[in-house]
């Protein structure tokens, strides 16, 4: 059997990160290339076939996710490509049940397929079950000591391939190739970007509520490859992802001088940003990598300064009196939201990336905090203080507010690459200890992000290359 | 007066440090009388050699000028007359050790954000700076940090505990001058 791959990711060895393989499509026309060939094959019936995301979610689409088959069981250094079938179904069936917009079926009700199967599905048994969808893919592995994960979307009822997608992953980095299947069904049937070949870094907590002990740690998007970064002798807070993905900007209290720092995820080195007398935090790149924007505190006064990434010279931007703080960029690096108690109360504000503009977005009752603009750019996502600490969003004009949590204290929310999912941590009350959840967009679908010990001041990555 | 049965506790826990601190005999000689134009001798009802303080130490601060910690109202770095009286004690203790650099800590409830706490507390830490600094004390021998809301003294989960976490702690060296 050959499978046709519209295109095809294959790992560098030693490297933790997705490269083209050679002379293949780029993202952009390898999504033009996957809906070209789903024009291609859908039928009417299928082209309807479609998660409804606009509103709440009304049914999760019930799909069918078996064990992925292997063309010959050969080992490999993460397990024996039928091992590895199962699991990659497994993650698939995980992060599409994650989602809430879909309603995976259990184990039970699957019946194994046969490699010779995987295209040309038994299209009667699966109208049975009740599944509208069917994924059905493969785990191969090559001479090069690479592996080809196989991605095939159907539609139940009428019997057509919508999707089909190849991922060549070295084996220890075979979790990508799952999550990639996952992203090109969620897309196809959703319309929505991708999200769940992601990753997140987080502030890991254990301790006493007096002296809580807190690392840096990074993971995939659904807890799996965990990771400390630091070693826990400083506190570390607020950690962000440069876009390239390689570098975190975060504050840390080494050597008791709270300051934001950079850490380089390949060397595991941390560097300086900003030589300074006084406390620097809250840092968050530029959607170019180029500028760190953070907030100074100069005599009890805090204002939102920009840096170049590598260092050099702080420019101010902004001046007033009160605490300017939480600073992030829109998407298209044009504008930055910011908090600032200027008028009383902590409230949102909006600024042109110079500093000029400064415009007032938040007017509700209660107090808005930790504003982060959405990587779709169409919306902010904040803390909102008022009785109780909740996430909410609004337009980045301040219209449109929805509230979409209701914790002890919900704090610190962070879009998912696609802006349609948002992490936050929730305190609890008495304990102070936090954990990580995710809300999507509409409210619904409130759900724990597992971590090993406690977790805060989540951050997610953008989608991996 | 929500703060009241928490200055009770902070009254008695005082008391039995000072209990504490007189029934403990001295280790060793006590130390010879700091020298200087410091020590004005105005202030000898409680001279340190008594209790075996080393002058200019941790132990002696915290027993002359009563405490180290002075506390805010919520979303506040006002220093009130209570805290003014703290401030002024410790500034005067300042002002008998010249050579002792401090640093003071601004701290913050788990009831905010946690950036804009870390801002508050170095607000709250400011404040007290400027206070001790316009009652005599020589800006440069003091510091400040903030730790927003990371290092509670109090753990619980109400109005209480949340009133002994908004505070601004003067440190002085345990050893004193050894900064």
């Amino acid at each position: 059997m050959t499978l046709m791959t519209p295109f095809a990711l294959s790992l560098s060895k030693g490297r933790s990160f997705l490269r083209r393989a050679k002379g293949r499509a780029s993202t952009g026309s390898a999504r033009t290339a996957l809906l070209a060939a789903a024009a291609l094959f859908a039928t009417p019936a299928a082209a309807q076939l479609r998660v409804d995301v606009s509103g709440g979610i009304a049914q999760p689409m019930p799909i069918a996710i078996p064990v992925m088959p292997t063309p010959a069981a050969t080992g490999t250094p993460a397990g024996d490509t039928a091992s590895l079938g199962q699991r990659v179904a497994e993650i698939v069936t995980n992060d599409l049940k994650g989602s809430g917009l879909f309603s995976p079926l259990p184990q039970g009700q699957l019946a194994p397929v046969a490699f010779a199967q995987v295209t040309a599905p038994d299209f009667p048994f699966w109208t049975q079950t009740g599944a509208q969808a069917l994924v059905q893919g493969f785990v191969q592995a090559n001479g090069d000591g690479s592996l080809t994960v196989g991605c095939y979307l159907y539609d139940v009822v009428s019997g057509a391939e919508i999707a089909r997608q190849g991922f060549v992953v070295q084996p220890a980095a075979w979790r990508r190739g799952a999550h990639k299947c996952a992203d090109t069904v969620y897309t196809r049937l959703t319309g929505e970007g991708p999200y769940f070949d992601s990753r997140v870094v987080y502030v890991s907590e254990t301790g006493p509520k007096k002296k809580r002990i807190k690392r840096l740690a990074i993971m995939d998007q659904d807890g799996a490859n965990h990771r400390f970064l630091t070693n826990g002798r400083a506190i570390v807070l607020t950690p962000r992802f440069a876009p390239n993905q390689q570098t975190i900007a975060y504050m840390s209290f080494e050597n008791d001088r709270p300051r934001v720092y950079v850490y380089q995820i390949g060397s595991g080195t941390q560097r300086l940003v900003v030589d300074q007398p006084n406390m620097t935090f809250a840092p968050r790149f530029s959607p170019d990598g180029r500028s760190i924007v953070f907030s100074m505190a100069v005599n009890g006064n805090t204002d939102i300064y920009r840096v170049p990434a590598s260092g050099g010279q702080p420019v101010r931007l902004t001046t007033s009196p009160g605490i300017d703080t939480s600073a992030s960029y829109s998407p298209d690096g044009s504008k930055i939201v910011f908090e600032s108690d200027r008028g009383g109360g902590q409230q949102l504000y909006v600024m042109n990336a110079d500093g000029s503009g400064q415009q007032r977005i938040s007017f509700g009752g209660g107090r808005y905090a930790t504003p982060v603009w959405s990587p779709r750019g169409d919306l902010i996502a904040f803390t909102k203080i008022g009785g109780g600490f909740s996430v909410g969003i609004m337009s980045p004009t301040g219209g449109g507010e929805r509230i979409l949590t209701h914790g002890w204290q919900d704090e610190g929310p962070t879009f998912s690459p696609n802006g349609r999912v948002i992490m936050f941590f929730r305190t609890g009350q008495g304990s102070g200890k936090a954990d990580l959840w995710s809300v999507d967009l509409t409210g619904v679908n409130e759900r724990r992000i597992p971590t090993p010990l406690d977790g805060s001041d989540p951050a997610w990555g953008p989608l991996l290359p | 007066m929500a703060n009241l049965p928490f200055r009770i506790v902070m009254a008695s826990a005082l008391a039995l440090a000072v209990a504490g601190c007189a029934k403990k005999k001295p280790a060793e000689l006590p130390p010879p009388p700091a020298s200087g134009p410091a020590d004005t001798g105005a202030d000898t009802s409680g001279t340190s050699t008594q209790t075996g303080d080393v002058p200019g130490s941790r132990a002696d601060f915290l027993r002359q000028a009563g405490t180290d910690t002075v506390y805010f109202v919520t979303d506040s770095h006002d220093i009130d007359s209570e805290a003014q009286a703290i401030l002024l004690r410790q500034a005067q203790w300042l002002a008998r050790n010249p050579r002792v650099r401090v640093t003071v800590e601004g701290h913050a409830d788990e009831r905010g954000t946690r950036e804009y706490n870390l801002a508050l507390g170095d607000r709250r830490a400011n404040s007290a700076k400027n206070f001790l600094a316009a009652n005599g004390v020589d800006a440069g021998r003091i510091s400040v940090i903030s730790y927003g809301k990371e290092r509670p003294a109090a753990t619980g989960s109400d109005e209480s505990a949340w009133a002994q976490n908004r505070r601004a702690v003067t440190v002085v060296p345990v050893g004193g001058t050894g900064f």
